[in-house]
């Protein structure tokens, strides 16, 4: 049973990367052509560097609106905490092919008095990870007892940044970098919305050469799932070692 | 000895000097408030607002814009197509967490096949779409193996581009999907209950009918329909596959948002997102009742 179900899931990888190695003829040798020539094209590359860049800004936006919010919350205003998980939770039941036609007059309004940079997708991404980094920040707050550590950094004399940034946020590091880890991941991998508000970003760029050159962007496609596979796995090894080391070290201060 | 209440139990800020303290307090989530008004609820309302918007003022034009032959057909299509996938991905998907619910906790198998169904549920869009093509694709992997040896799947017409193929390719992720939410509810199964059952003189059949079937059969409800949500709101993978047309409900959305013939279909787009929006809802709702009464047995 798993063996068959194994082979169903991994044949359209294994097929993808047969297909991204094929050479020009019937018998020509496997080649990296469509690897190489990924690089040589100007629309590719500034599709993929969008998308980083993106992933970057939407990553630091999420942490900056987020994280203050929560611990803040926890702390002072324990009330909102519930308020603010339906809200973060509320983007999966909102699709995004729905959010998306609500977006469209924002959008116009912001391209035109704002900016019409793909860059100002990340206003949009950010709500589409809250759910996801909300729940990895959730589970590294849960660890951490807040309001001991906080009661004691105030009685030391310190303000409210110190001890959000010096005091909290060190011990929680695995769960921002989670947090972070899966924003990228989304980011990296999103289509509806920049499809819909007419940006070129790495999957659509993906799906626009698609129509033209398969070899070459099934050999983008392989490179960008092969990097979101890393980086969750690197994600699993940080877990694993931030709970080691707190366990060894007790709480990080 | 009395234990004192402390006075700060209600927060670590200063002690309560008077009344001035809440407002403060609360300013500190206006940032967050105001990024997810803005950005979430703000569209949202313009959703709605435009699902009942008309040429002067409010009207139900658009909603009964939906009832025109083409969009009911897409909305079929939509239900087809994600029941079907999700039927089958729950099956399929219980079935291999019942393997590996019976299998060692803490065993590899278990752990490579958990990793490996969290990285392929979210393996959807325009990377899933395209290593489908270049599987059964008409220049795919499978499809010229097939053909060395004879057989031509597409002897009738190319189904991977119309709803049998997405069908197909909407089970990739479902499986993984049920895997991950069905495992929980496996997990809760206490093996006392099968010994019981076999002390009272049960055999396999009356286990599954009497004690197991009935506590697993609200989760895997609930599962089937997240599965069918999912399905249902599944946009990139099927505007990767369709080229043109809009034979499910996210492509007429996207038909009616990019087409050149003017504001009349960003409205109509406005209702058919509203309409999916009703759907999701309500079958998200239906999932979380259902897993609070699975709840009530199965931690």
């Amino acid at each position: 049973m798993l063996v068959v179900l194994g082979v169903f899931f991994l044949l359209p990888i294994a097929a993808m990367i047969e297909f991204a190695t094929r050479g020009v003829g019937i018998d020509a040798p496997r080649t990296l052509t469509s690897f190489t020539s990924i690089l040589s094209s100007p629309d590719l590359t500034g599709a993929i560097v969008a998308s980083l860049e993106l992933a970057a800004i939407t990553s630091v936006a999420m942490l900056a609106i987020l994280l203050p919010t929560m611990i803040w919350t926890r702390i002072r205003v324990p009330r909102m905490v519930r308020v603010i998980e339906v809200l973060c939770l509320a983007p999966l039941t909102i699709p995004a092919i729905v959010l998306v036609v609500g977006l469209a007059p924002l959008y116009q309004w912001i391209n035109i008095n704002i900016s019409d940079s793909i860059l100002t997708l990340a206003f949009a991404y950010v709500i589409l990870v809250l759910p996801y980094a909300y729940r990895a920040l959730d589970a590294g707050l849960s660890g951490v007892d807040i309001r001991t550590l906080s009661e004691a950094a105030r009685s030391l004399g310190a303000g409210w940044a110190t001890v959000m940034w010096r005091v909290i946020v060190p011990n929680m590091s695995s769960a921002v970098l989670n947090a972070c880890l899966l924003s990228v991941a989304v980011v990296l991998g999103e289509f509806t919305i920049a499809n819909l508000l007419n940006f070129e970003n790495l999957q659509v760029a993906i799906a626009l050469i698609g129509r033209a050159n398969a070899g070459v962007s099934i050999a983008v496609a392989v490179a960008s799932l092969m990097f979101v596979f890393v980086l969750l796995l690197a994600l699993s090894f940080i877990a694993r070692g931030g709970a080691r080391r707190r366990g060894a070290h007790g709480v990080v201060a | 000895m009395t234990a004192v209440a402390s006075p700060t139990a209600g927060s670590a800020g200063r002690p309560r000097a008077g009344s001035l303290r809440f407002p403060f307090a609360w300013l500190g989530t206006v940032p967050f408030l105001g990024y997810v008004s803005l950005f979430l609820l703000l569209p949202t309302a313009i959703v709605v607002a435009g699902a009942f918007a008309g040429a002067r003022g409010p009207s139900l034009a658009n909603i009964s814009a939906l009832t025109q032959p083409y969009i009911v057909d897409s909305f079929v299509h939509s239900v087809v197509l994600s029941a079907a996938s999700a039927a089958i991905g729950a099956v399929v998907g219980a079935i291999l967490a019942y393997v590996l619910a019976t299998g060692n906790r803490e065993g590899a198998v278990r752990r490579v096949v958990t990793a490996a169904c969290g990285v392929l549920s979210q393996f959807g869009g325009v990377t899933l779409a395209f290593a489908f093509i270049a599987t059964i694709g008409g220049a795919g992997f499978v499809t010229l193996w097939l053909q060395q040896h004879g057989i031509n799947i597409y002897a009738n017409g190319v189904w991977l581009y119309q709803l049998s193929g997405l069908i197909l390719v909407y089970t990739y992720f479902e499986i993984p999907l049920m895997v991950i939410v069905f495992l929980p509810a496996l997990d809760g199964i206490r093996p006392q209950w099968r010994e019981a059952t076999a002390n009272l003189g049960g055999s396999s059949w009356h286990y599954w009918r009497h004690v197991a079937g009935p506590l697993l059969f609200p989760s895997f409800l609930g599962c089937l329909l997240l599965l069918f949500a999912n399905a249902f709101s599944a946009y990139a993978t099927a505007a990767a596959l369709i080229n043109q047309g809009g034979i499910i409900v996210p492509l007429q959305i996207s038909n009616a948002l990019s087409s050149e013939v003017g504001l009349a279909q960003a409205d109509v787009a406005s209702a058919l997102a509203l309409a999916m929006v009703l759907i999701v809802v309500v079958v998200t709702v239906l999932y979380s009742t259902l897993q609070r009464r699975t709840a009530r047995w199965l931690p």
